[in-house]
């Protein structure tokens, strides 16, 4: 069991969350200027690391609102909980850009 | 390979049993290989079976991390059917069933395999009419199935709770007689004797680090027992597919989580087939030692970790008494969660790769074991001609690009 640390309701029963998938996946700006494979790409392929992994979440039976959430796939220790549109705590290395809900 | 025969067991009685064969050998890697298959999970020890023994590849290796039959195969509830909606599936899924019912004979080793019969539960009026399209759709496939009503399933499963006072009563179900279970960890082990027999070398405790590559094709693995040259890869990792597409620098549409599985205290004969519903969500049959075999659906997050939470416990625990009220006392008795990589289309990735000599065998999501002998048996043929068979040519990696899904989601009876 999960115990997430939501940014406005503080730490909740994994329970009352909805998941949401992998984080910082950006809808393209401009989707006709991409050929078939770079929007597969963006539509089905996803990271999924053995590892740290950058997720969004959703306090369903809470406040219901989006945030992301850094958490060890092999683990499931959560590292950190940031906000969307903000980056994980202490790291700049995210390239693709903006958070997103 | 010395045959298994009620000779054999006089024989090998008048000794105690002490001087049985050894099943498979357990050798040090060669320095190279005509092909490797990374993963000795039930998938791909047949894969190499049916590579050595149909095509006539000779010099094989199975490389598991592990120990043979110790990711998904051994933990997973072993149900085996073949009731899938879409032409392609079914055709896939049908294949593997008619291999299952010679298996045993064909690997002269008892996968006990007993075809007792899959219901699929409706509960509501959409979930009966979506049963009796894919009824209809399976026996023009070839397919065996029926619809029963809700007085037939109570005269055949007198304890199953038909009553219309439940809060999802059941309608109605869809019935395959030839669908059952299997033993999974002998199945595990048949196809590594019969591939062992054929002069696949079975090397365990032998995790994969790296593929090497030159010019976009395969020239070897950096392992564990360290490098082996080889010029063909067939990868059937089930959950760590990511890891291994990522080493090999292409990227899945994949993601790996969690799905667990239960078994009960031992009891008495009680279930003598397969239920499943898709509805309250939940799947139960009864093994030849009596425990009651229980799974449900996956944990919603990726996960690697073999281990769910203990809220998926609890919606899969009151999914089977919803529909078997007479189990509420009966004590659970182990728990373990397995890692299945999900495709977006709920349909396997049996395919070449963006680098030759490479292939994948993945996405199973959370159904695989009825696939294995089938599945084991197009791959080997895409890793000999290096070219899909007919069966799994809707199933390439390509089909996410051109848009040609194969969406059984919900369709296949239950969530897997």
């Amino acid at each position: 069991m999960l115990l997430i640390n939501c940014p406005w309701c503080g730490e909740r029963d994994e329970t009352e969350f909805a998941y949401g998938g992998e984080a910082h996946i950006v809808r393209p700006l401009d989707p006709d200027a991409l050929n078939d494979e770079q929007w597969a790409d963006y539509l089905f392929n996803r990271s999924n690391p053995r590892g740290l992994h950058r997720e969004r979440w959703m306090h369903a039976a809470g406040c219901r609102r989006w945030f992301n959430v850094e958490r060890d796939t092999v683990t499931y220790k959560i590292k950190s909980v940031y906000k969307v549109g903000e980056l994980p705590p202490g790291d700049a290395e995210v390239t693709s850009g903006e958070g997103e809900v | 390979m010395k045959k298994y025969s009620i000779f054999s067991l006089a024989r090998n009685a008048l000794s105690h049993h002490e001087n049985w064969q050894q099943a498979w050998r357990s050798p040090e890697p060669k320095k190279a290989y005509d092909a490797v298959i990374i993963g000795g999970g039930g998938h791909g020890l047949a894969t190499a079976y049916y590579l050595a023994k149909e095509h006539g590849v000779k010099n094989i290796a199975v490389l598991e991390k592990g120990w043979i039959g110790g990711g998904n195969t051994g933990r997973n509830t072993t149900i085996v059917r073949s009731n899938y909606l879409w032409d392609e599936a079914a055709n896939l899924y049908e294949k593997s069933m008619k291999l299952w019912e010679g298996l045993s004979q064909e690997l002269n080793y008892n996968v006990m395999f007993s075809q007792r019969g899959v219901y699929n539960l409706g509960h509501t009026l959409q979930d009966m009419r979506d049963i009796h399209r894919r009824v209809n759709a399976n026996r023009l496939n070839g397919v065996d199935g029926v619809v029963l009503d809700t007085a037939e399933l109570s005269k055949r499963i007198p304890f199953l709770n038909t009553s219309p006072d439940t809060r999802y009563p059941i309608l109605g179900a869809s019935y395959q007689a030839r669908g059952g279970t299997a033993r999974h960890d002998a199945v595990a082990w048949g196809f590594a004797r019969g591939a062992d027999a054929h002069g696949v070398d079975i090397i365990q405790n032998c995790e994969v680090t790296g593929i090497r590559r030159e010019d976009g094709r395969v020239v070897g693995l950096d392992t564990a027992k360290g490098y082996i040259e080889t010029p063909k890869v067939g990868v059937v990792v089930a959950g760590n597919s990511s890891v291994l597409a990522n080493m090999a620098g292409f990227r899945m549409p994949i993601e790996s989580h969690p799905l667990q599985a239960f078994v009960s205290e031992p009891i008495k004969p009680i279930l003598d087939t397969v239920i499943m519903s898709n509805a309250v969500h939940g799947y139960i049959s009864q093994s030849d030692k009596g425990d009651l075999v229980i799974g449900a659906g996956i944990d919603s997050y990726n996960g690697y970790g073999q281990r769910g939470s203990f809220t998926t416990i609890e919606h899969t625990m009151s999914a089977i008494l919803e529909l078997f009220p007479i189990f509420s006392r009966v004590r659970m008795n182990r728990q373990w969660g397995g890692i299945v990589d999900t495709c977006p289309d709920a349909c396997p990735i049996i395919s070449k790769t963006p680098v030759k000599g490479l292939y994948f065998n993945c996405g199973w999501g959370t159904g695989g074991f009825k696939a294995t002998p089938g599945s084991g048996w197009v791959f080997a043929h895409t890793v000999a001609n290096d070219d899909p068979h007919a069966l799994n040519a809707p199933f390439s990696l390509e089909r996410f690009v051109t848009g040609a899904l194969i969406d059984e989601h919900g369709a296949a009876g239950v969530a897997h």
